[in-house]
């Protein structure tokens, strides 16, 4: 992409105090709201994402996830706030922001399905300005990239929803663009398509870091996988940012660990309740070995809990910290909060 | 898995304004052009279909013992109609199809203006209906052995008044397209509903004038109507009972043109704004 080259300081991604309100229209309704009245998708969310990071936005259905992708992909106007890309207002810059972006969405069926591959990846260059040199040497690698290369004159109605996926990560890809925004693209693929789709994200971001891609996904695995920083949304409020493993740990009261011992003597257990910081110690009997799960105050009681196990003649098979995962902790943020609205009777 | 070259991955030049703009069309066009020789049912609809209409009315020319150039006046208007179908069902109606299917959003989102896009789809549309109205034409003029009288002077004066309804029928297809985006989501019942009767109004199958002043005048303003007329006074001189002369109907038509594209142009901004400020576009419930 040939745009005025970005400053490093700035943002890829900002949102600043970000609103979105919907009016239901005469007649209609919106989901339930009955008609003139409002509904809030976004209220006042600010997000930062650096250039170079794969950002994770979690949420449940409507919790205003893709009203912020479509208000950074120029398609939706903010009632209120900001939203930025490259530092550029994407109501003012409209252009410049389009030239830099691009959007896959899961279970696209975008283009059409009489062209071939090919023909469809070079008619949405020709909407970017890449010329036809450089789009077909871009699809070309492109489809090499994610093992569509036999396809490439295969009719796009042929496609399975695997390779389609495929030829629409591709097609958003041609343009060149820098900042990336993944709607749920692996939404209803299998398990190869959708790893198919996640390694060529990784590998297109690692051959520049200037590129940012902004993900939106129901699969916690996903984002744990391919996130650097996440953020939860909902009920169009951020509720949590932070790296992944900043989420769970903050979710996490102790520091968890589970050993797998070979001998075990009732005695252990005795000294280990009387342990300084030791919060809990359970055990669990196999036919060869002891599982013991240790809940600690924090991380580092663990080195002194071990040395005297050891001492007293405990023989330590393995020792793993346990760690909540993404999922546990995204249902722990956006569970507590429906809990709690319920409770208020709302 | 590769990596891209540095053939592949080379910045593309800031392409802006009208030179991304023709990208755009001829990218929006290909499709049209090459995708409509590709589904033969679709060359039946477009050429077979009309043929079949022209073949009613012309044995009735012939059961009366009409003269041919009557016959030709029929096959002229079946040609003609093949565009009115196109701008209808490629054109008015395709901006609400590309919603459903999801090309929308991706067009609102590319840095080249909608209406490029719409051009290109008129272009596209233009071509490949053209050289179905040649094959209609042709297969109507020898099935039924009419020949033309045009003489060569008047050759300047058919090919403005034939543009000028084409630019009029796609800048009024480009209008529609927006109006449906916003007004209508059966867009097929409004299609089947309008179809007929324009084609009845703009005198596809007998000369305008046989309508009526008022109903003429009325139907003047649709492009095809003036269009046909003029090209058939032009290709038959004398044959029958003129609306308003051509060279006038010429002139009616460049203003129509240049109406319906500006129309075009200021409902496709209008709706763009409008699907930003109330999310009408891109929201599956609006």
């Amino acid at each position: 992409m040939s745009s005025p080259p970005s400053q490093d300081n700035i943002p890829a991604i900002q949102a600043i105090n970000v609103k979105r309100v919907y009016q239901a229209r005469g007649g209609r309704s919106i989901g339930g709201t009955k008609a003139g009245k409002t509904v809030t998708a976004l209220d006042g969310v600010s997000l930062s994402v650096a250039r170079g990071e794969i950002f994770g936005l979690l949420g449940r259905n409507g919790a205003g996830k893709t009203t912020l992708i479509k208000i950074f992909t120029t398609l939706l106007a903010p009632s209120g706030g900001q939203a930025l890309i490259d530092g550029m207002d994407v109501t003012r810059e409209v252009v410049k922001v389009r030239q830099r972006i691009a959007m896959v969405s899961g279970g696209e069926q975008s283009g059409y399905g009489i062209l071939t591959v090919r023909e469809q990846l070079w008619m949405f260059a020709q909407f970017y300005g890449v010329p036809s040199k450089v789009a077909h040497a871009r699809i070309d690698e492109l489809l090499a990239a994610v093992g569509m290369s036999e396809q490439a004159n295969q009719k796009v109605y042929a496609l399975s929803t695997g390779m389609r996926q495929r030829m629409n990560l591709c097609r958003a890809l041609v343009s060149d663009p820098e900042v990336l925004f993944l709607d749920e693209p692996t939404v209803g693929l299998d398990v190869e398509a959708s790893r198919a789709v996640r390694d060529y994200v990784r590998l297109w971001m690692s051959q520049d870091l200037r590129r940012t891609v902004l993900l939106t996904t129901h699969y916690m695995f996903e984002a744990d996988e391919l996130c650097n920083h996440v953020a939860v949304i909902n009920h169009g409020q951020l509720v949590a940012e932070g790296t992944t493993a900043d989420l769970k740990r903050g979710l996490q009261e102790h520091a968890r660990f589970q050993l797998e011992m070979a001998e075990w003597a009732p005695a252990f257990t005795d000294m280990l309740r009387g342990r300084d910081g030791v919060v809990e110690a359970l055990t669990e009997q196999h036919a060869d070995r002891t599982q013991l799960r240790l809940a600690l105050l924090r991380e580092e009681f663990i080195m002194p809990t071990v040395a005297s196990l050891n001492d007293a003649g405990a023989r330590i098979l393995t020792l793993r910290r346990i760690e909540p995962t993404l999922e546990e902790a995204f249902v722990r943020l956006v569970g507590d909060e429906a809990e709690a609205e319920a409770e208020g009777g709302h | 898995m590769a990596t891209l070259s540095p053939d592949a991955r080379a910045a593309s030049p800031q392409v802006v304004g009208v030179r991304l703009g023709f990208m755009t069309m001829l990218g929006r066009a290909y499709p049209r052009l090459v995708a409509a020789n590709r589904e033969p049912d679709w060359i039946f609809y477009e050429v077979a279909l009309p043929l079949l209409q022209i073949c009613a009315f012309a044995f009735v020319y012939k059961a009366i013992g009409a003269p041919k150039q009557y016959i030709g006046l029929v096959i002229l208007g079946g040609g003609m109609m093949a565009f009115w179908a196109n701008v209808l069902w490629s054109m008015a109606g395709q901006l609400h199809w590309e919603r459903q299917s999801g090309n929308l959003e991706l067009y609102l989102m590319a840095p080249s203006s909608l209406l490029w896009i719409l051009a290109g789809m008129a272009f596209g549309g233009m071509l490949a209906t053209a050289i179905r109205t040649v094959v209609i034409l042709a297969l109507g003029s020898l099935l039924f052995g009419v020949s033309y009288a045009l003489t060569l002077s008047a050759v300047p004066l058919v090919i403005l008044a034939f543009l000028f309804s084409l630019i009029g029928l796609y800048g009024l297809g480009s209008m529609l397209a927006s109006l449906y985006l916003l007004y209508n989501r059966e867009v097929w019942a409004i299609q089947e509903v309008i179809q007929e009767p324009v084609a009845f109004l703009t005198g596809s199958y007998v000369p305008v004038r046989a309508l009526g002043p008022f109903v003429a005048g009325f139907a003047a303003l649709i492009p095809l109507t003036l269009g046909l007329d003029a090209v058939r006074q032009l290709v038959f001189p004398g044959l029958f009972r003129i609306f308003i002369p051509a060279g006038w109907e010429v002139g009616i038509l460049a203003v129509l043109a240049v109406l319906f594209c500006v129309g075009a142009a200021w409902a496709l901004t209008y709706i763009e704004r409008l699907a930003k400020v109330q999310g009408r576009l891109s929201l599956k419930w609006q």
